[in-house]
């Protein structure tokens, strides 16, 4: 019914924009064409620069509203996501200004040399010099952007420091695995015909490789150590998905068969950041940048900046995923509790950790 | 050589065309020869104009339904479910249905109304009658072409109609999620049709495509040579050169797609193991980026085939209402040479992200900031050229300059997206939808409406009603801004695109209001189009009849023809043509026609 009701209206408004719009013809007619064609170039002669004065202040009101609401109110939460920054605010600069003053130009210009009886227009053709000029100032400028950009280009794309926490992310439809060394220091090897989330080896972990027993592997939710880098070595069990840290100003794709890699060095802690932020809901979210089907909009993770005090108390009450595969091969008995829980990695209570 | 050429091929086409001049007036043309299975160009020219309105309905139409669920992710219609049946189950648009509206909103915006309705409409319509042609170099292959877009734009819908939806992958339709029926319904038969259709459209774009190039270069009329060519024609020719070198490798793409999805082949596929079905797949040593680097060797070009044509006639319709020469008609030429050379260089700049190497990656960085040098160039060639000019603003006109206003805005963000390290943080937010849609959607639809606008008597002899034309253009210019302006700061904020729902994140969730706004606008914005389509329907049986031969007193030779030039476009010779297209106030004259021959006493520039 009111879907009728407002079909209904819709087509009366129609109706009477096109009535009136017929009737300017008649009444062109009537006048003589010239001069309504006149009177109506000056109409939009003065919307011109009319749109240009609303245009401006509408882009300031705009910035007024949202601007509060990005992430250029935040600072980076990463050390290499200040160079981020720091190149989006030059570049911002740089288009800003070329923004402005071309919009102002074109707006101004056409206002200003509307049709005038008194004005001949002036045959100009070309200006060899002013068109070297105008190719000679953005070339430079985008040296300049260029240049600078690289730079930081290749530090991100480069090898991590030395000294760098290594994490294993991997991407599913839809949610994140994470996979930590262990003591050892090395990720055990893996072969995708092996998954098997019933066996609670949801990377395809070969335990025959004996790197593999203290691999602690968890979804949903990273740790990583404030002040330390952290190099990401990222892949995909399916489809392309994109580990999107925008907090850390930083993403890289997920490819399966590609094993990808990022690292950065976190700033702050969560709890920090709730407090810069002033939201005690803060989380950096992991944001799956990258269509990968139906559920691609829920496919949140989260990572979580601690101390190193913190981190270390946090790892100690993981279970290496071996163990949760094969839980009678721990040394220890296990709580019933945790064996039940098999089928998935996560750490979440696990107290009385038996760790090889 | 090429003059002699032209001069032969003209004898022989006027030779025929004497014949069809006697028998105009009982010259037999059915119905179907003359509307349907037409070889004239002009009337293909409409066939893929109208073909693409109606997709550009249905395209706009999927969007302003995918806005719903943005706007009010809460809300639930009930008339959504009478429309949409199972897809809006509750009336609320579901996920499933959500990304097939978005994938399909993409792929037929860019391939079918932006590509085909914008150069298979332009080329087809302007080519011969700016070059003075009688018609393409081939007619009939003219057709076919448009019958294969036809065919083409009836599988893409037939796909909406197939019980697991439509391909929803998004239009770039990147594999593993294209190739695995089982990684998403869409990528099922969905998926099928979609490669299907593309397929078709492929051949399509090749058909016209070396049509276009081959009048260009052989049947210009004499006294045309290619530097006096409007810049329409230099424009329409680089797209169709993109067109032709790029749409194969495309095809490649697709066609390994087709093997990996049906033929049991791993070239994009590796270490897949589908939680779906809880298996493993056995392809190994495939390699998902394969497929990225073929689509985006077209991709990227693509967005110039789109572009360029809203270029060349941009240019076109600055001057003629200015009533000055273009500014700069080398540099124009060059410009868009250059953009058309740094088009095929550039196309890794999509994948910065994707694990590319980075020295590679900065190669690319560089190339793709260089096209930045053309665009200024064009721009401040566009504001020399109405610079001390004496504008009338028709439609036309106002949608010209309305282009060089969006392409400024969207142009830039492209100076931030290019460069790899801004790349990193802003890859896949809505900044980049912002970016694309504002130069390359609204921009060249700018450029369309305009061209449309503009040769809208030539092409029906009739006037479209300039006061809808301005109403049209003034709610459309501010809706654009409206919609896509603030859509920049949801991207800062690293609001990734393509989400069905931003609820549950805690980052992304405090733009409610905002997308309540966008969703809004863009329905008024949908409903301006609506007055615009009434406009044109209305006016080719009832609009204003053309009387004079050249209404704006342009230059050019298609203001040459006949107000409603029959299959032939000119009923005598083809007219000679002495300079170049751009004679406008020169020694005080309003303008000089092209086939005017050069004065003894007049100025040379």
């Amino acid at each position: 019914m009111t879907v009728a009701l407002s079909v209904a209206i819709l087509a009366l408004f129609f109706l009477v924009i096109f009535q009136i719009a017929k009737a300017s013809e008649y009444v062109a007619i009537l006048k003589g064409e010239e001069v309504s064609r006149k009177q109506s170039n000056k109409i939009n002669g003065f919307l011109m620069i009319a749109f240009l004065v609303l245009g401006l202040v509408g882009v300031w009101y705009c910035n007024e509203l949202l601007y509060d609401k990005t992430l250029l109110v935040q600072p980076s939460a990463s050390v290499e996501g200040e160079r981020v920054d720091e190149m989006l605010w030059i570049t911002l600069a740089v288009t800003g200004v070329v923004f402005i003053l071309t919009q102002i130009l074109l707006f101004w210009f056409a206002y200003k040399y509307q049709e005038s009886e008194n004005r001949k227009p002036y045959f100009f053709a070309h200006s060899t010099k002013l068109e070297a000029i105008w190719t000679a100032i953005p070339a430079v400028a985008l040296t300049v952007l260029v240049v600078m950009g690289l730079r930081s280009w290749f530090l991100f794309t480069g090898d991590a420091p030395k000294g760098a926490m290594e994490v294993e992310v991997v991407g599913k439809q839809f949610g994140w695995i994470f996979r930590y060394a262990g003591e050892d220091g090395i990720m055990g090897k893996k072969y995708f015909k092996n998954i098997d989330e019933a066996k609670s080896n949801p990377l395809g972990q070969i335990w025959e490789d004996e790197a593999n027993y203290d691999d602690v592997v968890t979804t949903q939710t990273m740790y990583v150590v404030k002040g330390k880098p952290v190099k990401m070595i990222i892949g995909s069990r399916d489809v392309i998905h994109d580990v999107g840290l925008s907090h850390f100003r930083l993403k890289m794709d997920a490819v399966p068969g590609t094993p990808t890699t990022l690292w950065f060095t976190p700033k702050y802690t969560t709890a920090e950041m709730k407090e810069i932020t002033k939201n005690p809901n803060f989380q950096y979210e992991i944001s799956c940048d990258q269509m990968c089907g139906n559920g691609h909009y829920s496919m949140k993770g989260v990572i979580e900046v601690v101390s190193q005090a913190e981190y270390d108390a946090w790892m100690a009450k993981q279970t290496p995923n071996y163990l949760l595969a094969f839980p009678e091969k721990a040394a220890q008995p296990v709580a019933d509790k945790e064996a039940e829980k098999g089928t998935t990695a996560q750490a979440t209570s696990t107290k009385n950790s038996s760790k090889m | 050589m090429a003059n002699e050429a032209v001069l032969h091929a003209h004898s022989g086409v006027e030779t025929h065309h004497d014949h069809d001049h006697g028998h105009e007036h009982h010259h037999h043309e059915t119905f179907i020869t003359k509307y349907i299975f037409s070889q004239d160009h002009k009337m293909i020219a409409k066939q893929f104009l109208i073909t693409g309105m109606v997709w550009a309905v249905i395209g706009g139409l999927m969007s302003v339904l995918f806005r719903f669920q943005l706007g009010y992710p809460d809300a639930t219609y009930p008339w959504l479910e009478d429309i949409l049946g199972k897809w809006a189950k509750g009336g609320r648009i579901s996920a499933e249905a959500y990304y097939a509206l978005v994938t399909t909103h993409g792929t037929v915006l860019v391939f079918f109304v932006l590509t085909a309705g914008l150069s298979g409409t332009f080329a087809n319509f302007l080519i011969p009658l700016q070059v003075g042609a009688r018609d393409m170099a081939s007619p009939f292959m003219n057709m076919l072409s448009y019958w294969f877009f036809f065919t083409a734009s009836i599988v893409m819908l037939s796909s909406i109609f197939v019980e697991t939806g439509p391909f929803s992958g998004g239009w770039t339709a990147y594999p593993p999620l294209s190739a695995l029926g089982d990684a998403s319904p869409g990528s099922k038969i969905g998926m099928d049709l979609w490669l299907v259709s593309m397929a078709l459209f492929v051949v399509s774009s090749l058909l016209g495509g070396l049509n276009y190039i081959a009048t260009i270069l052989n049947m210009r009329t004499k006294g045309m040579s290619m530097t006096r060519m409007p810049l329409t024609i230099w424009a329409l020719f680089f797209t169709a050169v993109l067109g032709v070198l790029s749409f194969p490798v495309l095809f490649s793409g697709f066609i390994l797609l087709i093997f990996d999805r049906h033929f049991g082949t791993s070239f994009y596929l590796s270490d897949i193991f589908l939680a779906s079905t809880n298996t493993a797949l056995p392809n190994e040593g495939g390699s998902a980026i394969l497929y990225q680097h073929l689509f985006w060797f077209l991709g990227h070009p693509e967005v110039y085939i789109i572009l360029l044509p809203a270029m060349g006639m941009v240019s076109e319709i600055l001057s003629v209402n200015s009533r000055k020469p273009i500014f700069g008609y080398i540099a124009m030429v060059g410009s868009l040479f250059a953009i058309a050379i740094l088009a095929f260089l550039v196309w890794a700049h999509h994948m910065f992200v994707t694990g590319l190497n980075p020295f590679l990656g900065s190669i690319f960085v560089l190339l793709t900031l260089l096209i930045a040098v053309p665009s200024a160039i064009k721009v401040f060639n566009w504001l020399t050229t109405i610079w001390r000019g004496n504008i009338r603003f028709t439609p036309g006109m106002l949608f010209a300059i309305g282009f060089v206003s969006l392409f400024i805005s969207g142009g830039l963000t492209g100076i931030w997206l290019g460069n790899s390290a801004l790349d990193i943080h802003l890859h896949d937010t809505y900044f980049v939808i912002a970016h694309f849609h504002i130069v390359m959607g609204v921009a060249s639809m700018f450029g369309m409406f305009a061209g449309v606008y503009h040769w809208y008597p030539k092409m029906y002899g009739r006037y479209l009603n300039n006061t809808l034309g301005y109403i049209h253009f003034w709610v459309t210019l501010a809706g654009a801004y409206l919609i896509f302006w603030p859509m920049h700061y949801e991207g800062l904020a690293g609001m990734p695109r393509r989400y069905y729902d931003y609820s549950i994140w805690e980052s992304f969730k405090q733009f409610g209001e905002l997308n309540k706004f966008i969703s809004t606008v863009a329905m008024i914005v949908f409903a301006a189009q609506i007055l615009f389509l009434i406009n044109f329907f209305y006016s080719i049986w009832k609009g204003r009849k053309v009387k004079e031969q050249n209404p704006y007193n342009a230059s050019t030779l298609e203001w040459t023809t006949p107000i409603n030039p029959g299959h032939g476009n000119w009923p005598g010779e083809i007219p000679e043509v002495h300079r170049w297209a751009y004679d406008y106030g020169k020694d005080g004259r309003e303008f000089i026609s092209q086939t005017e021959p050069v004065g003894a006493d007049e100025s040379k520039h």
